[in-house]
């Protein structure tokens, strides 16, 4: 009876994302073998479906490898994905490196304090990222607000916008949340008598911190680490606004041939690339992830 | 054992803060300015905001977006709702894997691939891109993080109430309405509000999805960040974050909100002001 309920209340929400969230990975693969036409939709061979069984042999026909060979070729994909493994890879260690303290210092407050800070740093992953980046803009561009610190400060300027070093702080700014969340969650789900047990036996609370805190708080920084790296590699908006013409992301790249270049194809291959880089981090946190134990 | 905050804990907790609401902010004051120039304090005015008033196509956009955005939220909890029901209750039903591998990735795809994928879904079935196209794409990505915060708490709702209903002569369907439902009804509003908020800045997988005569105000907002930074910018983008905000707090009040133990022994001995509050059939 259970069990079929179960199933019974999947059925509908698992069909909504079966038809599109699933099969449209399948046309991905299906254009990523086309290549572009000048027709709308702008690429060949076009699946004909009152052609029967013939029309589908002569789609499958019209099926080539050469928009990979040309990812291969031009050295322009291999550098957006090398400098986006290498960006989000930078970032996810920043985002370690600032968010344990924050997390820590959070779990060191009283119940209340805590249920209120955590909000205050949920809040901004909730309002969106496009304006948040915006903001940044107004505060490093060459006349902008850092600037006018600097220089009230008598310190030389500082020009990062439109480099890949505000790219990465961009990175670390829009996910730190991302970050924290993960991190709190375990550290706030720590037994305090494990603590007080190594406390009693004689470690001191720099000791209980190494030897006991952190190890048990690494599952939450790599469920962090693969939060924020996933979507960092396909980030589109921040190596937008912030990197310069030299930023080679591969959100941007995707989004550059698809919008700027009207090249489909190509943009499909780019995609199911990054994917099926992105596959294994992604089965990891889908084993993390849980609803229910 | 020490358990209040150091001072590395409190400053390490404060620069985070300041990290994060500096930028916000800093764009908030700047949109009561009245110069011209984003970045030049030139006295305080409402100036933008009443530039907004008369700016059409923007106005035009937040009317697109809101409604976009109740549509699909309403879509993504309903569906949300079922789809975390089968995951906390269903057992291990046939191709409960996939399913849960469906709930769940698009939480960590990028939009870029989302946004791709659903245009691409739209050219095969021939649907014309546009109002319809997006909501049905921001219903599909937010009806994940509906599923996770209606998860949550089914989690640690007691089933036997439930049943204890159908025992008592109530159908499935009808004990599920008159004793779940309730139990869980902060959640599902937290997750309309998360799922609103989404839909609400989601630039990427709109302008994907969307065609001529359909433009969001992400969208809207993006063509004009391109152009630089302008104080109608700041206006508009304060107001978002004000009413995004709001609806965040006010979901994460209502899932907050202590649940009564829905055991009844436990409800008598664990009496609160906030027992007096929750909802309860």
């Amino acid at each position: 009876m259970r069990r079929r309920r179960g199933g019974l209340a999947a059925l509908v929400p698992g069909l909504w994302l079966a038809l599109f969230f699933a099969f449209p990975f399948l046309l991905v693969a299906k254009l990523s073998l086309s290549h572009t036409a000048l027709a709308m939709p702008p690429y060949a061979p076009q699946l004909d479906l009152a052609a029967g069984w013939p029309g589908l042999v002569e789609t499958v026909r019209g099926f080539d490898l050469a928009t990979y060979r040309r990812l291969i070729d031009d050295p322009l994909y291999l550098k957006a994905f090398a400098s986006s493994l290498g960006l989000a890879g930078a970032a996810t260690g920043l985002l370690l490196l600032i968010g344990y303290p924050i997390a820590y210092g959070v779990t060191r407050f009283r119940p209340a304090t805590r249920r209120l800070l955590i909000l205050a740093i949920a809040l901004p992953f909730w309002t969106s990222s496009l304006i948040r980046i915006y903001a940044w803009i107004a505060i490093l561009k060459p006349a902008g607000l850092l600037n006018k610190a600097l220089g009230l400060l008598g310190l030389p300027a500082l020009n990062i916008l439109n480099t890949n070093a505000a790219v990465l702080l961009g990175l670390v700014y829009a996910y730190l949340p991302f970050m924290v969340l993960p991190l709190y969650a375990v550290l706030d789900r720590q037994d305090a008598a494990l603590l007080e047990a190594a406390q009693d036996l004689g470690a001191s609370p720099r000791q209980v911190f190494w030897r006991v805190t952190f190890p048990l708080s690494l599952p939450g920084a790599a469920a962090g680490a693969l939060l924020c790296f996933i979507p960092m590699v396909g980030e589109f908006v921040i190596p937008d606004l912030l990197g310069g013409s030299g930023t080679l992301m591969l959100g941007r790249t995707i989004w550059t041939e698809f919008f700027a270049n009207r090249d489909w194809p190509t943009a499909s291959a780019v995609a199911l690339v990054m994917l099926a880089a992105l596959l294994i981090p992604i089965l990891l946190v889908q084993r993390h992830a849980r609803v229910a134990p | 054992m020490s358990r209040g905050p150091t001072l590395f804990n409190r400053v390490s907790v404060a620069l985070g803060l300041v990290f994060l609401y500096a930028p916000i902010v800093l764009l908030v004051v700047y949109s009561f300015n009245d110069g011209r120039l984003a970045t030049v304090w030139a006295g305080a005015s409402l100036r933008w905001y009443r530039a907004l008033l008369n700016d059409a196509q923007m106005l035009d956009a937040v009317w697109v977006s809101l409604r976009v955005g109740v549509l699909a939220a309403s879509l993504a909890t309903v569906l949300g709702a079922l789809a975390a029901v089968a995951l906390t209750r269903g057992g291990r039903f046939r191709g409960r894997l996939g399913f849960s591998a469906m709930v769940y990735a698009p939480l960590v795809m990028p939009e870029v691939i989302l946004g791709l994928s659903l245009l691409l879904l739209f050219v095969a079935l021939d649907l014309p891109r546009g109002f319809w196209t997006v909501v049905l794409s921001h219903a599909t990505v937010t009806l994940c993080y509906a599923a996770v915060v209606i998860g949550a708490r089914l989690s640690s709702f007691d089933w036997t109430l439930e049943d204890a209903a159908r025992d008592l002569g109530r159908r499935p369907l009808g004990a599920f309405l008159a004793v779940t439902l309730p139990n869980i009804a902060p959640a599902v509003g937290a997750a309309w509000m998360l799922a609103f908020a989404l839909s609400l800045d989601d630039l990427v997988i709109a302008s994907f999805a969307s065609g001529p005569g359909a433009t969001t105000l992400p969208m809207r907002l993006y063509s004009q960040v391109r152009l630089g930074v302008n104080p109608e910018i700041n206006a508009v983008s304060s107001l978002i974050i004000g009413g995004v905000g709001a609806a965040v707090a006010a979901a994460w009040l209502l899932q907050s909100r202590r649940t009564a133990p829905t055991r009844p022994s436990l409800r008598l001995r664990a009496p609160g002001p906030s027992c007096a509050r929750s909802p309860r059939s």
